[in-house]
């Protein structure tokens, strides 16, 4: 479905992806993990065209991915800050995303699940940190899109609303969705992950299954397995450099394959 | 792009500020009746506070609305549609919801106080007009610095500096240069400094239409006299709408270019 090959974005002099190589093609929930600033929120973000990479490029559905965004009707995003306009009330701004997409939404569902109705036309200046975050979820969940990209979904969100949202989330698992994660909750990360990607100054280092990730650093569980790969030393970059490269000169073609 | 219009038009139309904005027009035109009964009079009062005070609010409202619209916009643009109607969506949002405060505002004691039955019509709404295009102008000039500054005490700084650049400096600037300059021939190089102020543009737009010689000043004068008025309020017009369309493609340029 996606597919990412040697992604590479500067911001200035800070290189945030150095040769990003990835794909998601398996339904699962996929954990992107990483310190603060190691590009996790980039390397979503240009999925969804927000960010404009320097190198490499991005497949959705086997085509480069374009500024026109038509691609984008297949993905849900979360974004990581919740602030809307604030003088629009929620009604208003769940029907003016809806008329966005040509898809079925199931708002109305959504809104009951997180008990949203009450504060359907308060204007959404005037709502709490957690009921934005809550309102945040209801207008990325509310399609059924084959990807759904979620940047810190559990930011704000009190225990109650916690449980629902991974409801969700395994449901969306059942219905055979890609998902990508960001999030620096490990319990989260242990309880529903299917594969883990472990970013590191925009490399990747870690790129498997949780138990992989424990087993290779000898730890019990996921938080302790990621602070060791951090501060173990242990780590070399998965792949930095394309997997081959052509040179020409005037007479030759060289072709190195490394493997 | 109309729903991203309308989303931030309405978004903006509820504004405390806007209303403030409305209200002041309102007491300030609803004033200027109270001290004088002549319509000729109140529009050209009007025009000196509309010349100074529309470009200075749209510009502040432009860098205001679209930092506070950041986030937002990461949202709008994770949805299925192109960029560039985001963000022209939202410039024309913002840039009509204050043209029309101010035609409210401006417009509502005119009204009152029978414009329609005056001989004076034409001349109102040729300063009508002039503020619908400065409050496109500069909005749009607003909304660039903001799009293009990330620091946001920048952003608001420079609209600032333009603001005074454009609505103070530059006339005081002009008539230093043209003391300096006296014994040459300046008419041509008047007009073409002119064209880089739409503050200027605006204010020989009105005089000239309003035939007051008195109050044109040099430039105004010039233009009168070179291109007599209906071919000099042609001119004057024409550059106002480049004015308004060149920012407006700039917007264009920088939103497809980048980063969120």
């Amino acid at each position: 479905m996606i597919q990412i090959h040697h992604l590479k974005k500067t911001f200035g002099r800070l290189e945030v992806l150095r040769g990003i190589d990835l794909a998601f093609d398996q339904p699962g929930i996929t954990a992107v993990l990483g310190p603060n600033g190691s590009g996790k929120s980039t390397l979503l973000k240009s999925i969804l065209g927000m960010v404009l990479p320097d190198g490499g490029q991005i497949q959705f559905r086997n085509k480069p991915i374009d500024q026109l965004g038509a691609y984008r009707k297949d993905i849900s995003y979360l974004p990581q800050i919740a602030r809307f306009p604030e003088n629009l009330r929620v009604a208003e701004l769940i029907k003016m995303i809806e008329s966005f997409r040509p898809q079925v939404s199931r708002s109305t569902e959504l809104i009951q699940h997180f008990g949203l109705e009450s504060v359907l036309q308060s204007q959404l200046g005037h709502l709490s940190g957690g009921t934005r975050q809550k309102v945040n979820l209801v207008l990325t969940l509310m399609y059924d899109t084959p990807v759904i990209i979620l940047d810190e979904p559990t930011a704000g969100l009190d225990p109650v609303a916690l449980i629902k949202l991974k409801e969700l989330i395994i449901q969306a698992r059942k219905e055979g969705k890609i998902l990508l994660v960001t999030t620096h909750i490990m319990s989260l990360v242990e309880e529903l992950a299917d594969r883990v990607v472990f970013l590191l100054e925009g490399r990747i280092y870690f790129d498997g299954k949780p138990d992989s990730l424990k087993e290779r650093v000898h730890e019990p569980n996921l938080e302790k397995a990621i602070a060791s790969l951090l501060s173990g030393g242990q780590l070399t970059p998965l792949s930095s450099n394309p997997p081959s490269q052509t040179r020409m000169n005037g007479k030759a073609i060289h072709s190195i394959l490394k493997t | 792009m109309l729903r991203i219009i309308r989303y931030s038009f309405a978004d903006l139309i509820r504004s405390r500020w806007l209303y403030f904005y409305t209200g002041f027009y309102l007491v300030l035109t609803g004033a200027l009746f109270f001290i004088s009964a002549d319509l000729s009079k109140v529009i050209v009062s009007l025009m000196n506070a509309i010349l100074f005070i529309v470009p200075l609010v749209a510009l502040l409202f432009g860098v205001m609305v679209q930092y506070n619209t950041r986030e937002f916009t990461e949202l709008l643009l994770a949805q299925p549609i192109p960029r560039r109607s985001i963000f022209l969506g939202q410039y024309l949002g913002i840039a009509s919801a204050l043209a029309i405060s101010f035609l409210l505002g401006a417009g509502i004691p005119f009204v009152i106080s029978g414009i329609f039955i005056s001989s004076e019509i034409w001349n109102f709404s040729i300063l009508l007009l002039s503020g619908v295009l400065l409050s496109y102008i500069f909005s749009a000039l607003g909304y660039l610095l903001a799009l293009i500054n990330d620091n946001r005490i920048r952003g608001f700084g420079l609209a600032i500096v333009v603001w005074l650049a454009l609505a103070v400096i530059y006339d005081g600037l002009f008539l230093l240069g043209l003391a300096w300059f006296s014994d040459y021939p300046l008419e041509n190089a008047a007009i073409f400094i002119t064209i880089f102020n739409p503050i200027d543009l605006a204010r020989i737009l009105i005089l000239l239409k309003l035939d007051v010689s008195a109050l044109m000043g040099y430039t105004g004068a010039v233009f009168n006299q070179f291109l007599g008025t209906s071919l000099g309020m042609g001119l004057a017009l024409i550059v106002l709408v480049i004015w308004a369309v060149l920012p407006v493609s700039m917007i264009r340029f920088i939103s497809l270019r980048k980063d969120f």
